[in-house]
């Protein structure tokens, strides 16, 4: 997974709450074997739309998504994350985000920032006046940064340090796992499988 | 003394392996039951092959085809790979990969074989007291036998294929109370439809869901699943329920479950998993069964959801904040403010997913149809959850009701619930149907959605129309 440390970039608004990871990425992408190439079915049902928001050219290189509250909720497919990335978006920012996608993201080096409502309005009106307004987030101090000149002081999000120190090395949370594996042994070895998935006769 | 726990605290605290080192720090969290399908494991296993690892514990894993497999009884596999080369390659490496690292699985025209949260809990392998996970969002299903069970991503469906264990931040909790009796006509469906209308889509997010109260202690085994089920749909992490007699009762003799002197243990430990008097949740809500009718949505998420008799929201009515949200599922549902949704013409019924596909889903809906006829305009694809109910459901004769009254008789997979395979809505169809999500595209692309009980979905079918079954009871 790629590093993040800090990322300066317009944004791409898409004010539409509880958007879910169908909506994302339909199902009929979910065919492959493999992470790649999956930026084709990102928002795929309203790409038609010329008016879609990563149909207007001036939107179209935003590496920060400004979505509705509840973004990401719905089917659990990590390929929602993938498509995001692979069309080039490295954070979201949410008043709220799923769960299940919110640790999706964090897996993959794709950063979700919650912020409080008056800041999220703020930035979409920003963002629909003038799209070429950019903000800045530090991910070493969990601080996202408005455009100087909004008279809004640096605003704060919330990282778990687990899942902030692996983006901010580029490195997957798997490793930190793998570090547990003694303990891990040593605790199955006091707590016997309580279940054998072999089959044993037909149900 | 100590504090009193909730069944939630209880299975997590035996599950805990390696506790938070410092504030802020995920637990390791042990698995007991990994269940895989074909669509979100073939790059978990190509991360456990990128590190060299094998698969550590292949009996506590089992996999299944369920997703994108075709459901019509005529196409063959060979066949399939002439129709959906992608999708038939991607059956391919499940069976590759369970082969190559020992996993069991169900495959492709088992025996067993069937939607992954149907198979588990008829072949006895979800019990109490199991942390349970999959690499799909309705594993909260199997918290009906008071399970924490949880969907997970790709990235920790190869966590647990290599260390049967999981980073976990510990969830909050939140009681889900429904007191009193529910009317004929009220099923399961209908009471988790009422707590995800009333909660909200987002309402239970970082909680687990605790079921109580009088009308979900009256459910069958199945009912709890059908409520569990949609756990997810209502933004929880997990819906749980403590297991009782009627869960007892479901798993004694299944293949998996524990037998002679380890069936009387297990249950006997089993019986001290419930919330203890005086535990306290985060949150709670609580509804009143009887107060509660049939009920049905009209947009395009689960929450947008209303009693069959009502009409549907005028987005002028609502606040600033939930306007655009309505207007956009209004516009794309080609509804309008303030009519009825009862009558409401619809094309397609279907009777399915791992929500309502069980054996008394279908029982139920064959009951309603029995020497009646699917109305002439609708097409009725019932598709059981599994090999098992649909040998269940032939040996009593469901499937020639089903047939008799002009529907179709499929075999066991996901099917209409995510129009991953052929089964489709056309753009703009109509669809009442027994899955768990309305979402926009989601039975295929302009396709719309009501989400209903396997009972209104019956009536409806009959009808032509969505109807309110509880005039034909
Ligand atoms: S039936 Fe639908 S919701 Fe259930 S596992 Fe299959 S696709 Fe997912």
């Amino acid at each position: 997974m790629e590093q993040f440390a800090q990322l300066t970039s317009t944004l791409a608004p898409l004010p539409i709450q509880d958007i879910d990871t169908d909506q994302i990425i339909p199902a009929r992408y979910l065919k492959i074997t493999s992470r790649e190439g999956l930026a084709e079915g990102l928002f795929s049902n309203w790409n038609d739309d010329p008016n879609f928001v990563l149909n207007v050219e001036h939107y179209k290189a935003a590496k920060i998504l400004l979505a509705g509250n509840n973004f990401g909720c719905g089917s659990s497919r990590e390929h929602a994350p993938w498509a995001l990335l692979d069309h080039g978006f490295r954070a979201v920012i949410s008043t709220r985000f799923a769960d299940i996608f919110r640790g999706n993201s964090l897996k993959n080096g794709l950063l979700p920032v919650t912020v409080d409502q008056p800041t999220w309005h703020w930035l979409l009106e920003a963002c629909e006046r003038d799209p070429s307004t950019e903000v800045s987030i530090d991910l070493e101090t969990c601080t996202l940064q408005l455009p100087e000149g909004s008279g809004i002081a640096p605003v704060g999000f919330e990282v778990d340090p687990l899942a902030k120190s692996c983006m901010l090395r580029g490195t997957d949370q798997f490793g930190y796992l793998l570090e547990h594996l003694p303990q891990i042994k040593a605790w199955v070895a006091e707590h016997p499988a309580p279940v054998d998935t072999r089959p044993i006769k037909s149900a | 003394m100590t504090t009193p726990k909730t069944l939630f605290e209880k299975v997590w605290q035996r599950h805990s392996v390696v506790p938070p080192a410092s504030p802020g720090l995920p637990t390791v969290l042990a698995i007991d039951l990994h269940l895989i399908h074909e669509v979100t494991s073939p790059q978990a296993f190509s991360q456990l092959e990128t590190n060299n690892l094998p698969v550590r514990r292949p009996y506590q894993t089992v996999g299944t085809m369920d997703h994108s497999t075709p459901t019509d009884p005529s196409i063959t596999r060979d066949h399939w790979t002439v129709l959906d080369a992608i999708a038939s390659k991607q059956l391919d490496r499940l069976d590759q990969n369970c082969e190559r690292h020992g996993v069991p699985l169900h495959g492709w025209g088992s025996n067993d074989q069937g939607i992954v949260h149907v198979m588990s809990p008829e072949l006895g392998l979800t019990q109490p007291g199991f942390t349970i996970v999959c690499g799909d969002s309705h594993t909260s299903t199997h918290g009906a036998f008071g399970a924490f069970a949880f969907g997970i991503g790709t990235s920790e469906v190869g966590h647990v294929l290599a260390t049967q264990c999981l980073l976990q931040h510990k969830p909050k909790t939140f009681e889900v109370r429904i007191d009193g009796v529910a009317a004929p006509g009220v099923t399961a469906k209908d009471l988790i439809l009422a707590v995800i209308a009333k909660n909200g889509v987002q309402g239970g997010t970082s909680h687990v869901f605790e079921y109580t109260g009088e009308a979900i202690r009256a459910l069958s085994m199945e009912g709890r699943m059908t409520v569990c089920n949609m756990s997810i749909e209502g933004g929880a992490k997990a819906g749980m329920i403590a297991p009782d007699e009627a869960t007892f009762a479901y798993l004694k003799d299944r293949p998996h479950a524990p037998q002679g002197a380890a069936w009387e243990a297990a249950v006997a430990d089993w019986k001290t998993l419930a919330t203890e008097p005086g535990a306290t949740y985060d949150k709670q809500l609580v509804l009143n069964a009887a107060a509660l009718e049939p009920m049905i949505t009209y947009g395009t998420n689960p929450g947008m959801a209303i009693p069959v008799t009502d009409t549907i929201p005028d987005p002028a009515c609502q606040p600033d904040a939930a306007r655009p949200s309505l207007e956009k599922a209004l516009d794309y549902m080609a509804l309008k403010p303030g009519a009825p949704i009862l009558h409401q013409p619809i094309d397609v019924v279907f009777l399915g997913s791992c929500t309502n596909s069980r054996y008394s889903d279908l029982e139920a809906a064959a009951t309603l149809l029995d020497g009646k006829k699917v109305h002439s305009e609708v097409r009725m694809l019932v598709v059981p959850g599994s090999a098992h109910v649909k040998r269940r459901a032939e040996e009593n004769g469901l499937h020639e009701v089903f047939k008799a009254a002009g529907a179709e008789w499929r075999e066991a997979g996901c099917s209409m619930c995510l129009a991953m395979n052929n089964d489709k809505l056309g753009p703009g169809e109509y669809a009442v149907s027994t899955s768990n999500r309305n979402f926009e595209g989601r039975q295929g692309p302009g396709g719309r959605t009501f989400l209903a009980s396997p009972l209104t979905a019956a009536a409806s079918a009959i009808a032509g129309r969505v109807a309110d079954v509880r005039e034909i009871l």
